[in-house]
C-alpha cells in the first residue's frame, strides 16, 4: 500500500496537495477558466482537448463552478451557487488510472485501511455538451467524493483515444477530511495562521448577494437578449473558423441559460429547447476545433 | 482429462449486470467450445464486482481428429476437372481412391484433419467470446477499440495447470498476456498470486479477502445483517432485492450497524427507508411492533483496522445530511396545503402534444367523477377531489428529491391539511397497480382515480399515435392497460371498455383526438384484447378461448367476457365439449368444401319438411332447444348454464354423423342436410366463435 499522507489542515491545503500530486504525474496544471461555467468539464482544456488535436493530453486544474439554482443565500450548510471542482483529464486514459486516482486520495490523508472506498455505477451525461461516458461515482464511507468517467463522446463526436475525467467535489471532500458539518466552517487557509479565514469569511457574503441576484434581480429581458447575442456570435465565429472564441460564446450561452432557469422564466418545454440550442453550439465548436486544427 | 480456468479481471462491473454476464459467459463459452469440437464435462461460473470466472473440467487435450470425405469427378472426366479436384483437396491422385458408384467409377478424397492442441484453440475461443460479449452497455478506454463493460486488466487463462501461450490482443491498443496470476481484494490483498485451477483460485481468493461465489456473499450479507439487527433487539426489514444488489457491490462483505438520530423519526417511514435504501443501500430495522427503529445496517467492502468505527461514523454523517434535507422538505412542503402547489403543475409537461400536468389533472377530475358514478359506493365528489390533488406532490420538494415517493407524500400532505382519509388514500394509491404482483386498489374512490389516471394516459397516447410497438413501450402503456384490466376485473366493475375509452378521449381537445375519435376507441379495444390475453395467459387461460369470445364482437364488459371465457374453457375441457368441438369442425369443413363446389355462400335455414331420417329430426330439435336455452342463459349471464345446454348437443350430433349420409343422391335432400350442418356451427357460434379454438 502506498504511503498515506497526514490529514490536510485546510481547504486550500487540499487544493495544493491535489495540484502537487497531479503535477507529479506529469499533468499540465492549468488555472481556472476565466468565465462563468457550471462545471469543470466546460473548461476548453477538457471539452475541446478531450477530442484533439494532440494524441496525449494530461491536465489538472481547479474550476470555480456556478450553479445559480443551488444558491441558498448562504443558509444551507451543504449547498451553494458557487463552489469548487478539481478536475483531471488524462488522454488516453492510462491503464493504471484507478490506482492513480486512489493514490490521490491517499495524498489527502484518506487511508483505505480505515475507510470504505467504492466504485458505484454512475453513467455520466451532459446534454448541453452532447457528451457522455461510463464510470462510477466514488464513495468514501457512503459519501460521493468524485465523479469518475471514461468519456465516450464529446460534442457528439466519438473520443479516440478515450480520456478519463476525474471531478472531485472539493467542499464535500474537505468537510469530510476536515470534520466539519457546514462548508462555511471549513478553514480556508492554515487555521493557526494570523490571518486565518474560514470559507464563511471568504464566500458567505457572495452567497447572499449572488442568491439575491440569481433568484430575484437578474434582468431576464436582458438575459434573453444576451443569450441570443451569444448564440449569434458563436455561430458567426464558427463561420470564421475560430473554434476557441466561438466556444467562449457557447459557454456564455450555457451560463445565461442557467441564470434564466434559476429565475424560473423558462418553462419545462422551453427548457429542453434551450439545452438543445446550447448543444448545437457545443457540437459546432467541437467540430470546428478538430476541423480547423 | 485436463481442466480450464478463465478469469476476466476488470474495473468494477455494475451490480445489476453481473448475474446476466455470468450466464452469458457460460453459454457463449459452451457454444464456442462446441464449435471447436470440445466438450467440457462440467462447467461453473462465478462473478464478483471485479471478476468474471469460467471453469471447465474434463476438457480434451486435443480436438478430435476430423476425417472429411469429398466426392470428385468420374475416372473418365477430362484432366482439367481432375486437376481442379486435386487442387481443391490439396492431395495427389495416388492419395485418392476410386470407387464404384451408380454413375460409374469416381474419384474420392479422404482428407484427414488432425485435431489441434486445445491450448491453442482456447486462445482463439476466448478472443471470439470476448469480442461479441453482450454487455447491456459497454465502453472503450485508452487506445483500444475493444469494448468491455469497464477497462479489462488481466485475462487469467490456465489449461492443465499452465497459462495458455500468447495473449488476448484484440487490436494494437490492447494486449493482455494470458496469465496464471490472480489478485485479491483491492486494498486488503492486492498482490498477484499464481493459480493452477478453480480450486486454487477459490482457496487463494478466500485467503485474499474475496468471496468468489455470489451466493456465499448473499448468505454472508443476509445472515450478518440479521445478526446485527438481533444484537440490537431488532428485526431486519425484509429486502431480498437489496441483498442481491449489495452482493454485487462488494467482494468482501463486512456488515456494520449505524444509528439514525431520533430527531428524524417523525419524518414518514417511507422517506427514511427510501433515503437509506435507494441512495445509500442501507438496510432498515424494525422493532417488535414493526415500527422503524433508529438503526441501520450497512455492508462495507473492507475490514477496517479500527473495526469499522470511522466507516460507521462517515456513513452516519452522510445519512444525517440526507435526512436533514428530507426533514427540511417535510416541514417546508407541509407549510403549504396541496392546493397551493397546484399552479406549479402547469409548468410540468405531461407530453408535448398532450399538455401540462395541470391539463391532465383537469381531465382526471371530470373522468374520475364520472367513473365514480358507475363504481358502487364511490362518492363522485370525493373522487373529483382526489383527482385534483393526485399530482400535486410532484412539485413538492420531497418528491423532487425522492421521485419514488410520488403519491405516498401526497397522502401525507393531504392528511396534514385535514383531507378526508378516502381522498388521501386515493392520492397514494392512484398509481397502482404497477405490475401483475403489485397490490390493486379496492377502495372505491381510489379505484376511480386509479382508473381515470390510466385511461387518460392510454387515450392520450393512442390519440397522438404513440402506441407501443415491438419491444418499445416508452410510456408504459402495456402496464397501464394491465392496470385497467386488474382494476376492473378484481373489483368486479361492470363497465364497458368502449364507453371508458370514449369518456377518456372526450376529455381531450379535438386537435388531439381528431374529428373521429372512434378510430382510437377501436384501436384501444384491439390493444386491450391482446393485453387481456397476456393477463389471462398468466392466470393459465388459453388465448384461443379469449379469441373465440372476442370474435363475437361487441363484448367489452371485461367481467362478463372473463366469465364467458372461463365457462367456455370448462366446456372444451369436458369430454362432451371436446366431442362437440370435433363435430363442429367436421360440420364446418363439410359445409366449406361443399359450398365451394356448389359455388354458393351458404345453405340458408334447413327445411323441417325435408328432414327425412329420425337422427336428422332429433338434431334439428336439439339445435333449436339447446340454442334457445344457451342464448337464454347467456343473456342472463349464466355462461356455465349456456355451456351445459350446448354440451347436450353431443348425442344428437354424434347420432347424425353416424346414421345420416350428408351427400345424398337427391340434390334437395343433400342441400337440406348441408343447411342442417351449417345450423350446428351457427348455433355454437352464438355463444363463442368455435372456429378460433385450437387443439
Amino acid at each position: 500500500m502506498p504511503g498515506v499522507s497526514p490529514p490536510p489542515t485546510s481547504f486550500q491545503d487540499i487544493i495544493l496537495r491535489l495540484q502537487q500530486f497531479w503535477a507529479a504525474q506529469g499533468c499540465v496544471i492549468l488555472q481556472p477558466f476565466d468565465m462563468e461555467v457550471g462545471a469543470g468539464t466546460f473548461h476548453p482544456a477538457t471539452t475541446l482537448r478531450a477530442l484533439g488535436p494532440e494524441h496525449r493530453w494530461n491536465c489538472a486544474y481547479v474550476q470555480p463552478s456556478r450553479r445559480p439554482t443551488d444558491g441558498r443565500y448562504g443558509e444551507n450548510p451543504n449547498r451553494v451557487q458557487h463552489y469548487y471542482q478539481f478536475q483531471v483529464l488524462m488522454k488516453p486514459s492510462p491503464a493504471d488510472a484507478q490506482d492513480l486516482y486512489l493514490a490521490s486520495l491517499y495524498a489527502l490523508g484518506i487511508d483505505p485501511a480505515r475507510h470504505d472506498i467504492r466504485f458505484v455505477e454512475d453513467d455520466w451525461e451532459s446534454p448541453t455538451l452532447g457528451a457522455w461516458g461510463l464510470g462510477w461515482e466514488v464513495w468514501c464511507d457512503g459519501m460521493e467524493v468524485t465523479q469518475y468517467t471514461y468519456f465516450q463522446q464529446v460534442g457528439g463526436i466519438e473520443c479516440d483515444p478515450v480520456p478519463v475525467e476525474l471531478t472531485y467535489g472539493l467542499e464535500r471532500i474537505a468537510m469530510y477530511v476536515l470534520g466539519r458539518e457546514s462548508l462555511f466552517d471549513l478553514p480556508f487557509n492554515d487555521p493557526e495562521a494570523p490571518g486565518a479565514k474560514t470559507y464563511r469569511d471568504v464566500f458567505h457574503r457572495a452567497e447572499r448577494e449572488y442568491s439575491a441576484y440569481n433568484f430575484e434581480h437578474a434582468n431576464t429581458q436582458a438575459l434573453f437578449r444576451h443569450f441570443t447575442d451569444a448564440e449569434t456570435e458563436c455561430q458567426a465565429l464558427i463561420d470564421q473558423r475560430l473554434a476557441l472564441p466561438a466556444y467562449d460564446h457557447c459557454i456564455k450561452a450555457s451560463h445565461l441559460f442557467n441564470l434564466l432557469d434559476a429565475r424560473g422564466v423558462i418553462s419545462v418545454v422551453e427548457r429542453a429547447a434551450y439545452i438543445g440550442r446550447v448543444r448545437t453550439l457545443a457540437r459546432a465548436c467541437c467540430e470546428m476545433w478538430l476541423e480547423a486544427a | 482429462m485436463p481442466d480450464f480456468l478463465l478469469e476476466l479481471f476488470s474495473e468494477e462491473i455494475p451490480a445489476r449486470m453481473q448475474a446476466r454476464a455470468a450466464a452469458d459467459l457460460d453459454r457463449l463459452m459452451g457454444e464456442a467450445l462446441a464449435a471447436e469440437r470440445l466438450a467440457p464435462e462440467v462447467t461453473a461460473t462465478h462473478v464478483t464486482p471485479r471478476r468474471l470466472v469460467y471453469a471447465a473440467s474434463g476438457l480434451a487435450a486435443r480436438q478430435p481428429d476430423l476425417a472429411e470425405e469429398r466426392k470428385g469427378p468420374r475416372e473418365d472426366a477430362p484432366q482439367q476437372a481432375i486437376d481442379g479436384f486435386l487442387r481443391s483437396t490439396g492431395l495427389t491422385l495416388d492419395a485418392c481412391e476410386l470407387r464404384d458408384t451408380p454413375k460409374g467409377r469416381t474419384w474420392f478424397a479422404v482428407i484427414h484433419r488432425p485435431g489441434r492442441a486445445s491450448e491453442a484453440v482456447l486462445g482463439e475461443v476466448i478472443a471470439r467470446v470476448l469480442a461479441g460479449f453482450p454487455w447491456p452497455k459497454s465502453m472503450c478506454w485508452g487506445e483500444t477499440k475493444f469494448r468491455w463493460v469497464r477497462p479489462l486488466h488481466h485475462v487469467l487463462a490456465v489449461f492443465d495447470g499452465r497459462p495458455l501461450p500468447g495473449a488476448f490482443a484484440p487490436d494494437e491498443g490492447l494486449s493482455l498476456a494470458f496469465t496464471d496470476k490472480s489478485r485479491g481484494h483491492r486494498f486488503l490483498a492486492p498482490d498477484p498470486f499464481p493459480v493452477a485451477g478453480l480450486t486454487d483460485l477459490k482457496a487463494g481468493l478466500a485467503g485474499a479477502h474475496v468471496v468468489l461465489d455470489r451466493e456465499d456473499r448473499r448468505r454472508a450479507i443476509a445472515e450478518g445483517a440479521a445478526r446485527c439487527a438481533e444484537a440490537a433487539g431488532l428485526r431486519l426489514r425484509d429486502d431480498p432485492g437489496l441483498i442481491d444488489e449489495v452482493a454485487g457491490l462488494v467482494e468482501w462483505p463486512v456488515v456494520l450497524a449505524g444509528r439514525i438520530d431520533e430527531a428524524f423519526l417523525d419524518v414518514p417511514e417511507e422517506v427514511l427507508v427510501t433515503a437509506m435504501r435507494t441512495h445509500q443501500r442501507y438496510f432498515a430495522c424494525v422493532d417488535g411492533t414493526g415500527r422503524l427503529a433508529p438503526r441501520f445496517v450497512m455492508v462495507a467492502n473492507t475490514e477496517a483496522r479500527d473495526g469499522g468505527a470511522a466507516i460507521v461514523a462517515g456513513n452516519e454523517r452522510v445519512l444525517r445530511a440526507r435526512l436533514s434535507d428530507a426533514r427540511f422538505f417535510w416541514d417546508q412542503d407541509r407549510a403549504k396545503c396541496l392546493d397551493d402547489h397546484l399552479p406549479a403543475l402547469a409548468e410540468i409537461v405531461f407530453h408535448a402534444k398532450l399538455g401540462s400536468m395541470a391539463d391532465k389533472v383537469a381531465r382526471l377530475e371530470r373522468l374520475a367523477a364520472r367513473l365514480a358514478e358507475a363504481i358502487p359506493d364511490a362518492d363522485p365528489m370525493a373522487a373529483e377531489r382526489a383527482a385534483t390533488l393526485a399530482k400535486a406532490d410532484l412539485v413538492t420538494g420531497m418528491v423532487g428529491e425522492f421521485p419514488e415517493l410520488q403519491g405516498v407524500m401526497g397522502r401525507y400532505y393531504a392528511l396534514a391539511h385535514g383531507e378526508d382519509a378516502a381522498v388521501a388514500d386515493a392520492v397514494a394509491a392512484h398509481y397502482a397497480p404497477l405490475g401483475p404482483s403489485d397490490d390493486c386498489p379496492s377502495a372505491p374512490v381510489a379505484v376511480a382515480v386509479a382508473l381515470a389516471d390510466k385511461l387518460d394516459t392510454l387515450a392520450g397516447f393512442f390519440a397522438i399515435g404513440e402506441t407501443p410497438s415491438g419491444r418499445g413501450d416508452p410510456y408504459a402503456l402495456r402496464r397501464a392497460a394491465l392496470g385497467v384490466i386488474r382494476l376492473v376485473t378484481e373489483n368486479g366493475l361492470r363497465l364497458g371498455l368502449s364507453d371508458l375509452f370514449r369518456s377518456a378521449l372526450a376529455a381531450y381537445p379535438e386537435d388531439v383526438t381528431g374529428i373521429y375519435p372512434q378510430e382510437h376507441v377501436d384501436s384501444l379495444v384491439g390493444f386491450f384484447a391482446d393485453r387481456l390475453k397476456v393477463a389471462l395467459r398468466d392466470r393459465g387461460v388459453r388465448h384461443d378461448l379469449v379469441d373465440a369470445v372476442f370474435a363475437l364482437g361487441g363484448e367489452d364488459d371485461l367481467v362478463r367476457l372473463i366469465d364467458r371465457v372461463t365457462a367456455l374453457g370448462q366446456l372444451v375441457d369436458s369430454p362432451d365439449g371436446a366431442n362437440l368441438l370435433t363435430a363442429y369442425r367436421r360440420a364446418a369443413n363439410i359445409v366449406r368444401i361443399e359450398s365451394k363446389k356448389d359455388k354458393i355462400a351458404g345453405y340458408g335455414d334447413p327445411d323441417r319438411a325435408r328432414l327425412a331420417e329420425p337422427a336428422e329430426r332429433a338434431l334439428a330439435d336439439g339445435l333449436s332447444a339447446s340454442g334457445d336455452q344457451a342464448a337464454r342463459h347467456a343473456a342472463s349471464e349464466d355462461f356455465a348454464g349456456a355451456m351445459t345446454a350446448l354440451a347436450a348437443l353431443r348425442a344428437p350430433v354424434d347420432a347424425f354423423f353416424d346414421q345420416v349420409t350428408v351427400n345424398a343422391d337427391d340434390a334437395a335432400l343433400r342441400r337440406n342436410r348441408l343447411a342442417l350442418l351449417q345450423h350446428i356451427t351457427a348455433t355454437l357460434d352464438r355463444i363463442a366463435d368455435f372456429s378460433k379454438i385450437q387443439g
